[in-house]
């Protein structure tokens, strides 16, 4: 499926926090051909003096009562200029959405249960995954963490669906005080090898952590990274990230079009 | 569409004057879905070496304002595996191909180019000789008249396929290095590669990206390049290749104006990857608004009278 370039008007902008919203995209047609960890490349035609779009998750995908899809939304967290007028963006502003682009998470393996470890904005990528992994029957937990307790988004979302939670803070205000590699170190002791796929997704220094984790209990892991990107298609090799595929020699490749999820243990990490 | 937007460069006839700019385009069929490599005027791969090159560690590029600084290093497949695994494909969806041609020696650039030529199937070599952002290879050529005259001669004498130098804004008099590659032979000269440029990061008191500095390109870089297309077009005969900014219709004619026979596409592409329709049908609107019949007859045709006052 190529990826459309559609105009999305602003349907609904809804703030979490001082710092995180989401926002509502009428980019129905690009939702319909999203599977989990895809992305789309967005660019809010209010700005005017920058020129690169930026890359979001596809966070939910809305539909009607046919199952239609009618809308995407991305969970922006604000950071920079881009993110900012996200941020600020009012119902009826426009923005331009590429999508979707890149590889998807791999579903798990026949009789494997699936664990998706979310850092902060990186839950992104796990509203669509949760659907299509408790669609399949397969046993579904989130490791989550964030700053604080008045970070952890959506819990109601995943807790309905039937997915099993495990929360961590920073700041221990809520769950686990401490990162998400605590539990998840914890609960993977003694699991079967290779029983286990582990999604994760957040700031690299927790994919990292993460990706030697499950290494190191044996059990498969996807990580999707987020690197700096110019284009979303291939064309400007400016998102690089070191791969090297079993004792052979490391190479950068893309992670628009290689990733964004790649093989946690495939990564060479800076 | 009666209209004619054909263009000849030397020998070659492109059926419109747009052409994706080296490096960002990938080779090109990244982007079949969503770009018909046959409708563009030409597909200009990322340069190529004999052998593959890794590229610079991340981060490679930084916004700035109206434009984006890349150093992005050269990481590219090498041309054997090109002709193996890209060129075939490419000649396949009808695309005509120039490869943008690298070397730390002179030699090389001349060996890249001859196994191209053998290959068949290439339709021009654009040489790199204005990378800003690898050390060895390349910018040292484009910053000598000689280097640039030497390049052009040795890549001249090996192959039948027109040859494009394309030369760097980081120099002083641009069109006398216009005329250093005319006088060696060459077909047209495209221009302009990267503005040389540093973006600090101030809380951290670093670079933006690793390399420390990159090339700016964009819309920021559009008006200079402009002009030096027009220094170029007044010194040669050959055709120019314009490019810088270039992001409509608009941009694009006033590269042709200025006196480039075709024009590059590169950053705007990354914003926009259908930005090619739309900018054919702009200029086809243009020249319909203007009653042009051929592209051709817009190229150089600017007017350097003044302005009229615009009383309101
Ligand atoms: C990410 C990036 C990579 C580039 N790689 C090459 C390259 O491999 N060879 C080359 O001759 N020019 C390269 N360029 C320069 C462009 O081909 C073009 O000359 C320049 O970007 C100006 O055009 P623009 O403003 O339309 O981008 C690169 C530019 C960018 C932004």
């Amino acid at each position: 499926m190529p990826p459309l370039d559609v105009d999305a008007t602003v349907l609904e902008n809804r703030p979490l926090s001082r710092d995180y919203n989401v926002l509502t995209l009428s980019a129905g047609d690009v939702g319909a051909h999203t599977v989990a960890g895809q992305f789309v490349m967005v660019r809010p035609a209010t700005m005017t003096d920058t020129l690169l779009r930026r890359p979001f998750s596809v966070f939910e995908v809305l539909r009607d009562a046919a199952g239609t899809a009618t809308a995407i939304s991305i969970l922006n967290k604000r950071a920079g200029r881009t993110t900012q007028a996200l941020y600020d963006a009012r119902v009826g502003d426009r923005v331009a959405t590429l999508g979707p682009l890149g590889r998807a998470y791999t579903p798990p393996s026949t009789g494997q249960e699936a664990w998706m470890v979310a850092g902060g904005v990186g839950l992104a990528p796990f509203w669509t995954l949760a659907m299509r992994l408790v669609a399949a029957g397969i046993p579904t937990t989130l490791i989550y963490g964030a700053r604080s307790g008045a970070e952890l988004f959506y819990l109601d979302f995943f807790e309905r669906l039937g997915v099993r939670l495990v929360l961590t803070t920073e700041d221990g205000s809520r769950g686990e005080h401490g990162r998400v590699t605590l539990p998840l170190d914890r609960e993977l002791a003694g699991r079967d090898p290779q029983s286990i796929m582990v999604y994760a997704c957040g700031p690299e220094p927790m994919l990292e952590a993460v990706a030697h984790v499950a290494t190191r209990h044996h059990q498969p892991c996807e990580v999707s990274v987020e690197r700096t990107m110019g284009c979303g298609l291939g064309g400007c090799y400016s998102c690089v990230v070191k791969v090297q595929h079993g004792t052979g020699t490391p190479h950068y490749v893309r992670s628009c079009i290689s990733g964004p999820v790649f093989d946690g243990a495939e990564i060479v990490w800076d | 569409m009666a209209r004619d937007l054909s263009v000849r460069i030397g020998t070659l006839e492109l059926p419109n004057p747009l052409i994706s700019a080296s490096g960002c385009f990938g080779y090109g069929l990244e982007y079949e879905d969503v770009t018909d490599l046959s409708a563009l005027g030409g597909v200009c791969v990322k340069g190529l070496f004999l052998t593959e090159r890794e590229g610079h560690a991340p981060p490679r590029i930084v916004e700035t304002p109206a434009g984006m600084i890349n150093a992005i290093g050269l990481q590219g497949i090498g041309v054997h595996r090109f002709v193996k695994e890209k060129l075939p494909l490419l000649r396949e969806r009808g695309a005509r191909v120039f490869v943008n041609v690298c070397g730390t020696t002179i030699d090389e650039y001349a060996e890249v180019t001859r196994i191209l030529t053998d290959a068949g199937g290439v339709a021009a070599i654009e040489l790199n000789i204005s990378c800003p952002n690898i050390k060895e290879g390349g910018i040292q050529f484009g910053c000598s008249l000689l280097g640039t005259g030497q390049v052009v001669e040795a890549v001249r004498k090996v192959t039948h396929l027109p040859v494009i130098p394309k030369l760097t804004p980081n120099v002083t008099d641009v069109a006398s290095f216009a005329r250093a590659a005319e006088d060696a032979g060459a077909d047209a000269v495209s221009l302009v590669n990267t503005f040389l440029a540093l973006a600090i990061d101030v809380e951290t008191r670093r670079p933006t990206i690793t390399n420390v500095l990159g090339g700016l390109s964009g819309p920021a870089i559009r008006p200079i390049a402009v002009r030096m297309v027009w220094e170029c077009a007044r010194e040669v005969k050959i055709p120019i290749i314009g490019m810088g900014g270039i992001t409509n219709a608009r941009d694009a004619l006033e590269f042709i104006l200025a006196g480039a026979t075709a024009v590059q596409i590169g950053t705007a592409n990354f914003v926009d990857p259908f930005v090619w329709g739309k900018v054919l049908d702009g200029i086809d609107d243009y020249m319909a608004r203007h009653q042009v019949e051929r592209l051709s007859d817009l190229i150089g045709a600017f007017d350097p009278t003044p302005p009229k006052v615009v009383h309101r």
